[in-house]
Parts: structure tokens; sequence; C-alpha cells
């Protein structure tokens, strides 16, 4: 089965719709909480049974993550919703927003009652103009049924949610960064600790959470926790969103179960486009290290198999490549990107992704000396674990990845000054 | 002089900017300035001057120069004139694979223009972006508020041609 969860208004017409959203059970879980009075260590516990790990990229444990609040201390506190979503390849957040919206401010809203939060925030990029629409049509919506305000439901609890539309940084996807960007600032990432759950957003204490993580909630806070769980396996819950992209017939959101064989993903999206053969697969999103098509076709999509393949399920986002792509040149636009988006504050990420485009813009353009690919090696090793966030880390285990399984390509490109794949690539 | 550098928002933008401070806390109204950098932005026809960026500082009790740094480091604000239609094109990997330098290679002929520069005319500027987060629908380019999808040079030719 699939389309249970984040997905589940998607086969109406204008799934977006409080209407649509009703239909299918909508703002059932938060009623249910806040009318039987259920407490919200139960809730909490339902999350922690789910084994549902944040959708964001680092697959942290939700359930475990709201318990850190400090949810019987007064004072204000928050809940944050991450819909930054600039990891290449990761288009899934965008869906959510424009499908179910409601479903996200019913995860927000049950979210705000676990942690203590009366107020909401959801960081949407800049560029989701049409997302950040719905969302914001939905939040109205909401507001004039009730479901978002004072005294929700006739119980004490109040809670209201907005949208803050980002600029265009993929670094305000870091949690830290974004709590920044909200306030005003340049995104760039703080130090840790203190941790959110501590000093947060205007220094109170914040959860951040992934959209996908959010939209989850209501569907767990329904079914049980036990009902998430036995859609993945143990330690690897529910049901997961991959944004498939790349050379294959039908890219697209699927929603599936945890732990489905990359097989019958890659069935699902109709196998690989114009008949050419499967290369490789990055499994989570740019950050992810590449892992090789046929040892891909032995991985289950889910964090545990694909990190004893050597990779991680990251952000979900499976980018196919089919045997006319050059590595090189791949990794060459990538190391780009990073370049691009390192904030600048900490030496190593700044300089050593600086360093890493340089180097493979001129192995790709064939100006690449024997050195090079141990320079690459080295300056990848430099940067990681020397980095105030986990963007040092991101730049350089593609980097680690395609070294491992392509080194052959690139010494090509060294020894030939030319593509060791045919045309299509440069 | 602030006063004068406010009168530089027009009123329509305003209301806009009013509504998004009216989203955060009473005490942290520069949580708007990227709301109103954008918003200003558009009033001008897609691009930032000095005079807009004081006029918001002032507008949101900021200095200047945290507007600027906001300003500045957001890749969605432009500090040179573009053309009336920004067209992003994403590059990154999925639409690289799915054949985005095609796409490139197609605007720039047919537009006459470099990526990063302005048609002549002023009606179109090229621009090169990262993932814009629609990668299962590459190539893909955003034009505005909209993303085209799912791209080749024939959908390119519709697009202009409907931008006329
Ligand atoms: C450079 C960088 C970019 C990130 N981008 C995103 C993003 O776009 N969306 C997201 O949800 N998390 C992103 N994250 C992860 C967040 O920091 C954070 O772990 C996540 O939002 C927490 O929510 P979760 O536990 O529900 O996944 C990024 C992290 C880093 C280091
Ligand atoms: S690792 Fe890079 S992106 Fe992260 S804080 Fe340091 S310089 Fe900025
Ligand atoms: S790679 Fe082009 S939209 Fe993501």
């Amino acid at each position: 089965m699939a389309n249970e969860v984040c997905f589940r208004t998607l086969h109406l017409d204008e799934p977006w719709t409080l209407e649509s959203y009703l239909s299918v059970g909508g703002y059932q879980s938060l009623k249910k909480i806040l009318t039987e009075k259920i407490p919200a260590e139960d809730i909490i516990e339902q999350v922690k049974t789910s084994a549902l790990r944040g959708r964001g990229g680092a697959g942290f444990p939700t359930g475990l993550k709201w318990s850190f609040m400090p949810r019987q201390s007064e004072g204000q506190k928050y809940i944050v919703c991450n819909s930054d979503e600039g990891e290449p390849g990761t288009c899934k957040d965008r869906d959510i927003l424009r499908y179910n919206p409601h479903q996200l401010i019913e995860g927000m809203a049950i979210a705000g009652y676990c942690i203590g939060a009366d107020t909401g925030y959801n960081y949407i990029r800049g560029e989701f103009w049409e997302p950040y629409s719905r969302f914001d049509n939905a939040l109205k919506e909401a507001r004039e049924a009730g479901y978002l305000g004072d005294k929700l439901f006739g119980s004490d609890f109040n809670f209201d949610a907005h949208s803050h539309l980002g600029g265009g940084a993929y670094i305000c996807g870091e949690e830290t960064a974004l709590l920044e960007s909200i306030e005003g600032k340049k995104g760039q990432p703080r130090f840790k600790p203190p941790f959110p759950a501590g000093f947060g957003l205007y220094g109170k204490p914040t959860t951040i959470n992934n959209t996908e993580t959010l939209a989850s909630i209501p569907v767990i806070v329904e079914k049980g926790g036990q009902w998430f769980l036995e859609h993945g396996k143990p330690n690897n819950g529910g049901t997961k969103l991959f944004s498939v992209s790349g050379n294959v017939n039908r890219p697209g959101n699927y929603e599936i179960d945890m732990g489905t064989p990359f097989s019958e993903l890659l069935e699902m999206c109709g196998g690989m486009k114009d008949g050419y053969k499967l290369k490789a697969v990055i499994p989570g999103g740019s950050s992810s290290p590449v892992i090789p098509g046929d040892q891909m076709m032995d991985v289950t999509m889910d964090y545990d198999s694909i990190q004893a393949a050597g990779s991680m399920l990251g952000s979900g986002a499976v980018i196919i490549l089919n045997d006319k792509v050059c590595m090189v040149n791949a990794l060459a636009r990538l190391s780009h990107f990073y370049q691009e988006e390192s904030c600048g504050q900490c030496t190593p990420c700044r300089e050593g992704t600086g360093w890493l485009s340089h180097i493979m813009h001129r192995i790709e353009h064939g100006h690449g000396k024997q050195e090079d690919i141990d320079l690459l090696d080295k300056v990848a090793g430099d940067i990681m674990g020397r980095t105030i966030c986990a963007l040092g880390e991101a730049a350089s285990m593609p980097v680690k990845g395609f070294l491992k399984h392509y080194r052959d390509e690139f010494q090509y490109h060294i020894d030939h000054k030319k593509c060791m794949v045919g045309p299509g690539s440069k | 002089m602030s006063e004068i550098n406010k009168d530089l928002i027009n009123a329509a933008s305003r209301v806009d900017i009013d509504q998004w401070v009216a989203k955060y806390p009473a005490d942290q109204k520069q949580s708007a300035v990227m709301a109103a950098l954008r918003i200003v932005q558009d009033q001008n026809g897609g691009w930032l001057t000095t005079e807009l960026m004081d006029a918001v500082a002032s507008y949101l009790d900021m200095d200047k120069i945290h507007v600027y740094e906001v300003a500045t480091f957001y890749s969605m604000y432009e500090h040179k004139p573009v053309g009336k239609h920004k067209i992003c094109v994403c590059t990154n990997i999925s639409c690289m694979v799915c054949g985005s330098g095609e796409i490139v290679d197609h605007l720039e002929d047919k537009l006459d223009v470099k990526m990063g520069g302005t048609t002549e005319d002023n009606r179109f500027t090229l621009k090169e972006v990262e993932c814009l987060g629609a990668c299962s629908g590459a190539p893909m380019i955003q034009i505005g508020e909209h993303y085209y999808e799912n791209l080749d040079a024939e959908k390119i030719d519709k697009i202009l041609e409907e931008l006329k």
C-alpha cells in the first residue's frame, strides 16, 4: 500500500482544501487529544513506539527529541517546521505543502501540545511561492474553522502558526541557521551547545522538525505507534516519502513502506529511461555517498540497509544515474554547490569547499594533475569534524563516495584530458 | 534622513510588510526584514537599491548594516537591475542529468544573452541557480512565482512566447 500517511489526501480532487482533509479524518487526532485530555507523555510514548526518525536528513528519533523539551517550565516555547528543502534531489516537502497542508498544521499543533508551545513557525524556502500560498491559505481556513486559535476544542490549549519565507540559501535548512534567519539575520549556524531545546528561537526553548516528520504525526496518533512501526521495521519505522529523480521513466515522490527493496522502487518508477543502464544511485540527497547500481539492487530503502551499503538515507532523495553520466562531471557540479552554499564562518569549510570545487573543475576540464586525486581526498578529510555545522560533512562525504567507487574515471580524466564515458557528458 | 527614506516604501508595500511584522512577537520586528526586502524589491521592478535597503532599516528600526548583511547573504535579492522576467535555471545534479545543459544552451541562443546577463530590451535576465526543490520535474526553471517543469526546447519556446 502506498500513500497512507503524508499523501493520504492525494487521490482527492483539490486535496489541499480543509474539506478534503476533513474527509479523511483530518483534525480528529488533535480533537481526540484535547477532548479526552490525553497527557503529552502518552503521545510522546506513541511517537517513540512508532520509531519515527527525523525526515530532514539526520534521522534523529522524534519522540526522544520532543522529550528533551522542558515542557513543564513556564514561559514561551516554540515549534518550528523546517520546509527549507534545499538538499539537491529532495522535493517531497513541497508536495506536502501543496497537497496536504492541513495535515502539517495538525502535526504542528500536536507537537506544540506535546512540548508546551502555543506558537509555531513554518520556514518555507523563498522560491516555494505556490506551496507557501497553499500553506498560508490552509492556515486561514484552519483559523476560521477553529482548529487554530485559543481554547481549541474547548480545552485550555491555545495554538497558532505562521509561515516565514526564506530568501534563497541552502544553509538555512540547518536548524540553527534557520532560527537565525527567522530572527531577521544572516543564516549562519550557531555553535551547539546550547541546543535549541534549551536556547532556540528568540532564546526560547524550541523544537525543530522537518515537514514530513510533523505531517506524519496525526496519522501516528490516529492509528497508533505500533501501526506506523509495522509499516517499516524496528528502528526504521513507518512509511517514507522518496523523491526519485534522474534517469528513470517516472520520476516523482513515492510514499512507500520503509524497507521496500530498491529494485521495487525502481520498478514503480518505470525503470531506466530510454533503455540506458543503471550506473549508480545517490540514495539520500546530494550529501549522501554514491552507491554503484548493482550494489544498490540488493539494498532495501531504510536507514540501516543504506548505511550498511556505505551511505545514508538522508532526506530520502534518490537520484538515479545512468551509464551516460560522467562521475567527474557529477561531483564537480556538487562541489560547486557546496562552495556556493558554505556560509563562510568556519575556515575549513569556507576554504575547503573552495578547494574541492577548484580541483574538481580542473580535473573535469582536462587540467588535472596526478596528485589531485589524493589532494581531493585529503581536503575532504580535513574538513570533516572541524566545522560548526554538518555542511562540512555534507560537502566531504560525496567526494569520499565518488572516489571510492569511481576512481578510475578520475584517473582517466587526468591521463587523457577527456571523459571516459561517451557523448552526452562533458 | 530616516523620514525621507521611509517614504520610498509605497502604501501597498507598507500594508504588506505590516502583515509580516504582525506574525512575530511585538519586540521582534526585525524578523520581517526578509519579507520587507522582497516586497520592496518587487515594488522596484526586481532589484534593491541602497536607498531602499535604508528605507527598510528605518521602517523596521534596524541598523542599516544588518539590513545590508541580510540583503547580500540570500540569493533571491538582486543588487543590479534585472529584466522584466528573471529566468532562474536550475543546473544542479538531477536537472543536469536530465538535460539542463540543453536548456541553458537553448535559452542563451534564443535570447542572445549569456547566463547572468540581461537582454538588450531589458525583458529577460538569465540566472543559474542551485536546486529549487522540484527535482522530479527536471529539468526545470523558475520565472517569477512559477515553476516550469519537465522542460525541453519546444516547451521553452512556448513559455517565452506566452511571456511576450
Ligand atoms: C547544511 C544542512 C542543510 C539542511 N537542510 C535541511 C532541510 O532543507 N530540511 C530539513 O528538514 N532539514 C535540513 N537539515 C537538517 C536540520 O538541521 C534538522 O536536523 C532537521 O530539520 C530536524 O528535523 P527532523 O528531526 O524532523 O529531521 C539540514 C542540515 C544541514 C547541516
Ligand atoms: S560548516 Fe560551513 S556552512 Fe556550516 S557553519 Fe561552518 S562555514 Fe558555515
Ligand atoms: S536539481 Fe534541479 S530542481 Fe533539484
